[in-house]
């Protein structure tokens, strides 16, 4: 195997992208996705089963096409690596499969990773960027997930230090857009709604940050009371008769999400003294998130890396990506026998290490 | 050669030589876990059968019927491995391999030839208090267990009326042989005649609920 640049083939199978990602060493060849996004979109959110079976469907197709885009053959790979958590299990179970029949057909290694932990590596791949300095603190945010991570390195050291509650950031757009009469997917709606709305008009609550939940839960996050209180003052409006002022409220809810998530991220990186804020997942699309990021973080001296959007988004190229960190740093392949983890701790980079 | 991949009920991989001869098969009866040992059933099945993936010309895929999230693990092996190798998928029905088995075996010891009927039901599990069934009458000149209705999901307590309805003997199946499954791939191949379905046999639309507008939350 190919070490110093290991030729890899990821397949992400988490939610509902079906990604199919080729690197070589930290270049990227191809992010291939076929998303069931709109197949979803009449239900309000993400139906595990459909998702399930549009992986089944895409995944062939996806790959000749990611080869075709990269311009290698199957034989000329180093490694397969697929997710296997967390995320939805029958939709994991789909890549599993189908990468450990790859690999064993290949006869050739298989890594198996943190979905996660993977979003963090999609940053690697964003070749104008400088090289990714270490400890940094990670943001993630995207409709399945919302994690504050501590990452000291890649390949061996990652520490959760909180995550949701209840409600990922993304799913709390999509609830608050459909609560708002807006479709799915949420978060552009809301963006959208919000461009000519006041931030200030209307405070919601942030969730999990008053004095007496900060000792338990400092850098966790709660969006469901957030989201019941924008049912409620939508409500009250509607009860009295008034129009209800849907640019305001979207720019007042978004508000709420966006300050909760850059308060705690910014407050991470300043008890860990790390000065420097990764942002990761889907939800970092969303202009006003970036926006106060930047903008915050500046005033505390604190550099903020965005990998490029299409590898914020669940992909493929991020699991080959990792998996590549994984194989520079001469670890071992997984072995065979490793299964789809919904809820894989973000501490473990790497599943059923082959260490014999 | 041929590799059969089959997860409609348990998990179950074999080799089988193009004429037919089962060279290895191995399974595992968990009826969860398929993505656990898809991958070490597939390299175990190789190895008993002192073959390797360049050797196989054919992957049988077992396309169910069966309750999905299993399903679709074999499936998506099935095609991968195929793509690895640059070799076609066969998509078989799964409850033809039983058929066949059940079918060979009493041809052999000729008790079916005593029974009543000559149709019978091949009976899975389809979770969800119901069970699919698939009618088959005897082996046809190709050598393929001839299917008279195709699989279908019935109540659990109205599949004997529909059998006897039928007269369709019932033979309920808690596994599926893959080296029979490849052997029908053999088969339908010399007879250059498709057998199974290019997609899954869910027979089940995925479970959704429409959502019901806002719910109030009150004051
Ligand atoms: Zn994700």
């Amino acid at each position: 195997m190919n070490r110093a640049e290991p030729l890899i083939l990821g397949i992400e199978t988490s939610c509902d992208e079906t990604g199919i990602g080729i690197v070589r060493g930290r270049t990227l060849l191809s992010n291939t996705i076929a998303s069931s996004m709109d197949e979803h979109a009449r239900y309000g959110g993400v139906v595990p089963e459909v998702a399930a079976r549009a992986h089944l469907e895409a995944l062939e197709p996806a790959i000749r096409a990611a080869l075709a885009e990269a311009h290698v053959a199957l034989a000329d790979l180093d490694a397969v690596a697929v997710t296997s958590g967390p995320g939805l299990a029958g939709a994991l179970m789909v890549g599993v499969g189908a990468a450990k029949a790859l690999a064993v057909s290949l006869e050739k290694p298989l890594y198996a990773v943190n979905h996660l932990v993977g979003h963090i590596a999609a940053d690697i791949l964003d070749g104008d960027a400088p090289p990714l300095e270490y400890p940094t603190v990670a943001l993630l945010v995207s409709g399945g997930h919302t994690s504050l991570l501590l990452v000291r390195d890649l390949t061996s050291d990652v520490e959760l230090l909180g995550e949701t509650m209840d409600d990922a950031a993304g799913e709390a757009f999509d609830k608050v857009a459909r609560l708002l009469g807006l479709p799915y997917p949420g978060g552009p709606e809301i963006d959208r709604a919000a461009a000519s709305g006041d931030p200030d008009a209307i405070r919601f609550p942030r969730g999990l940050s008053r004095a007496s939940d900060m000792a338990a839960h400092r850098y966790d996050f709660s969006f469901s009371g957030l989201k019941t209180a924008v049912a409620r003052w939508v409500e009250q409006r509607e009860a009295a008769g008034e129009p209800v002022p849907v640019a305001d409220v979207a720019a007042g809810f978004r508000e709420a999400v966006v300050d909760v998530l850059v308060t705690k991220a910014l407050a991470a990186c300043r008890d860990h003294e790390v000065p420097r804020l990764l942002l990761g997942g889907g939800v970092i699309a969303n202009r006003r998130l970036r926006e106060a990021a930047l903008e915050r973080a500046a005033a505390e001296g604190v550099t903020v890396r965005i990998p490029p959007l299409s590898l914020c988004t669940d992909n493929g190229a991020m699991i080959a990506a990792l998996a590549a960190e994984l194989v520079m740093s001469g670890r071992p392949p997984s072995t065979l026998g490793f299964g789809a983890d919904s809820t894989l701790p973000v501490t473990e980079i790497q599943v059923a290490e082959d260490v014999a | 050669m041929i590799l059969g991949i089959d997860t409609s009920l348990g998990s179950t991989v074999a080799v089988v030589e193009s004429d037919g001869v089962v060279r290895s098969q191995v399974e595992s009866a968990d009826p969860r876990g398929h993505a656990e040992v898809i991958g070490t059933l597939i390299a175990q099945a190789l190895d008993e059968a002192s073959v390797r993936p360049s050797d196989i010309a054919y992957v049988a895929a077992g396309m169910g019927p069966g309750p999905f999230t299993g399903l679709r693990v074999g499936i998506a092996a099935a095609r991968t491995f195929a793509l690895g190798c640059g070799i076609p998928v066969v998509p078989v029905t799964s409850h033809d391999a039983v058929a066949l088995e059940l079918l060979l075996h009493d041809a052999l010891t000729g008790g079916f030839e005593e029974s009543a009927a000559d149709t019978l039901a091949i009976v899975t599990d389809a979770r969800r208090r119901e069970f699919a069934y698939t009618v088959y009458r005897g082996i046809d000149d190709d050598g393929l267990p001839w299917r008279v209705a195709e699989p279908a999901l019935i109540p659990r307590d109205g599949l004997d009326a529909r059998l006897a309805e039928l007269g369709a003997l019932r033979r309920d199946a808690d596994r599926i042989p893959s080296g029979l499954l490849a052997v029908c791939a053999a088969r339908a191949l010399a007879a250059g005649r498709e057998i199974g379905p290019a997609d899954a046999l869910y027979l089940r639309s995925p479970d959704v609920t429409l959502p019901a507008g806002p719910k109030k939350v009150g004051t």
